[in-house]
């Protein structure tokens, strides 16, 4: 369960977050509304990437200020631009990275990376330069690097928008059948329909929380 | 057949190499180090364009180079001077394009654990080296795209035009990088460290 109480946050002048409660048990939740709305940052909370100047945020009952290490293994998070996400010249070293460190022994190491490559359509670019892959590839990876550690939670932030129209529906797909708890930011409206539940932001406001339709249905309404 | 030299003996070689490289002055012990190095990219089955792309980027300060030593000193020192240069980072480039990254910064972490006492963090040192070298490609095609973009608004480009708007997107880069670094776990300390 994602809790989230009293959250007010500043962005520099401005009020990004303004006294946002929610509770979140569903298994596919998205998040919409106008551009800086708050979505983004909102989004940044629920990993421990931003502390709230006010109120907690607790996933599964641990604090993202005073644990945010445990929260961080617990909450995977995939940004917008695959580029940024990817620290490692090859693929299969950009998966595996996330596993160094972990003390597990390298065969089983190898074993999962190239276990978690097939399972998402990169079963042959394990040795490929991850500069070299196409942007729907990348997002690809990137989300292969994050669910390697096996998150219970995948929060992400606008993963299809760099992508074309046939690789947005890959990842969007690929990220609803995923047995990991989702927390999706788009503005891809189509692909909330058989999400659990949406949340809509505006300035920095949470306006309203409801089934895809409805969501959906307030938030056209609210941009005219 | 060198991607199968474990890389502590390669980097040791490196080092070595790069040594041998430096005592040497004489035109003729050069000439041999260059038929060497032609010789372990051959062996290394790397293709004579990859290889080129290893010394090219140095092309603009060797010819600043050159003429200054030449300048200064006799022609004979100025080559000497550009060849170790171009030589030595054609080995460099050997190595990496011959070594798995991980591999490196496996070498590396071992060489630096003893340091782990005076508060050096192996695996950090380790994690800079890797970002250096993926942070290549991706300056690389920021600064291609930043051009394409004043070619494509008819400008004429220049290079010290396209600086300003290739360290903007650099930063902004290195910034996002930073933030997927933290939520990827890189900022925690590893368990045995606490
Ligand atoms: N570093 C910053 N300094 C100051 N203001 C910021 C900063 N980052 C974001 N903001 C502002 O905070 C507000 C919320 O930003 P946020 O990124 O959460 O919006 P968003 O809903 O994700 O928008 P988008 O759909 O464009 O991604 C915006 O008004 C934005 O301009
Ligand atoms: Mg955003």
């Amino acid at each position: 369960m994602i809790r989230v109480e009293n959250v007010s946050h500043r962005l520099g002048e401005r009020l990004a977050l303004d006294g946002i409660s929610v509770s979140l048990a569903e298994q596919r939740v998205g998040v919409i509304g106008a551009n800086g709305s708050g979505k983004s940052t909102f989004a940044r909370l629920l990993n421990g990437l931003i502390v709230p100047d006010d109120g907690t945020v607790t996933v599964d009952g641990l604090s993202t200020s005073r644990e945010a290490r445990e929260v961080r293994r617990k909450v995977g998070f995939v940004f917008t631009d695959p580029d940024a996400q990817i620290v490692m010249p090859t693929v299969g070293e950009d998966v595996a990275f996330g596993l160094r460190g972990s003390g597990l022994p390298k065969p089983e190491i190898a074993r999962r990376v190239t276990e978690v490559l097939g399972r998402f359509g990169l079963g042959g670019f394990h040795d490929r330069p991850a500069h070299l892959l196409s942007g729907g590839e990348k997002q690809l990876l990137a989300l292969c690097s994050v669910l390697i550690t096996e998150p219970a939670v995948l929060v992400c932030d606008e993963p299809t928008t760099l992508l074309d129209l046939r690789n947005a529906r890959l990842i969007g797909h690929l990220l609803g059948s995923l047995p990991q708890r989702l927390v999706l930011v788009t503005h891809d409206l189509a692909v909330l329909a058989d999400f659990d539940r949406v949340l809509v932001f505006d300035g920095g406001r949470l306006v309203a929380d409801d089934r895809p339709a409805g969501a959906v249905a307030y938030y056209r309404a609210l941009m005219g | 057949m060198l991607h199968r030299i474990p890389a502590g003996v390669k980097l040791t070689g490196l080092a070595a190499g790069i040594t041998v490289l430096l005592l040497l002055d004489d035109l003729r012990g050069l000439a041999a180090a260059t038929f060497v190095v032609f010789g372990l990219y051959a062996v290394a089955g790397v293709p004579p364009r990859l290889a080129l792309a290893q010394i090219r980027p140095l092309l603009w300060f060797c010819v600043v180079l050159l003429a200054v030593q030449l300048l200064l000193t006799g022609w004979q020192r100025a080559v000497a001077v550009v060849l170790t240069l171009v030589l030595g980072v054609a080995l460099a480039g050997l190595v990496t394009l011959t070594t798995r990254v991980t591999a490196m910064l496996d070498v590396v972490e071992t060489l630096l654990g003893p340091l782990r006492r005076v508060g050096v963090r192996p695996d950090r040192v380790g994690l800079v080296l890797a970002l250096t070298i993926r942070g290549v490609p991706v300056i690389a095609g920021i600064a291609g795209t930043v051009r394409d973009a004043h070619r494509a608004r008819g400008a004429t480009v220049r290079p010290w035009v396209l600086l300003v708007p290739v360290l903007v997107r650099v930063l902004r880069h290195a910034d996002a990088l930073g933030e997927a670094l933290t939520a990827r776990g890189a900022d925690d300390d590893p368990p045995g460290n606490v």
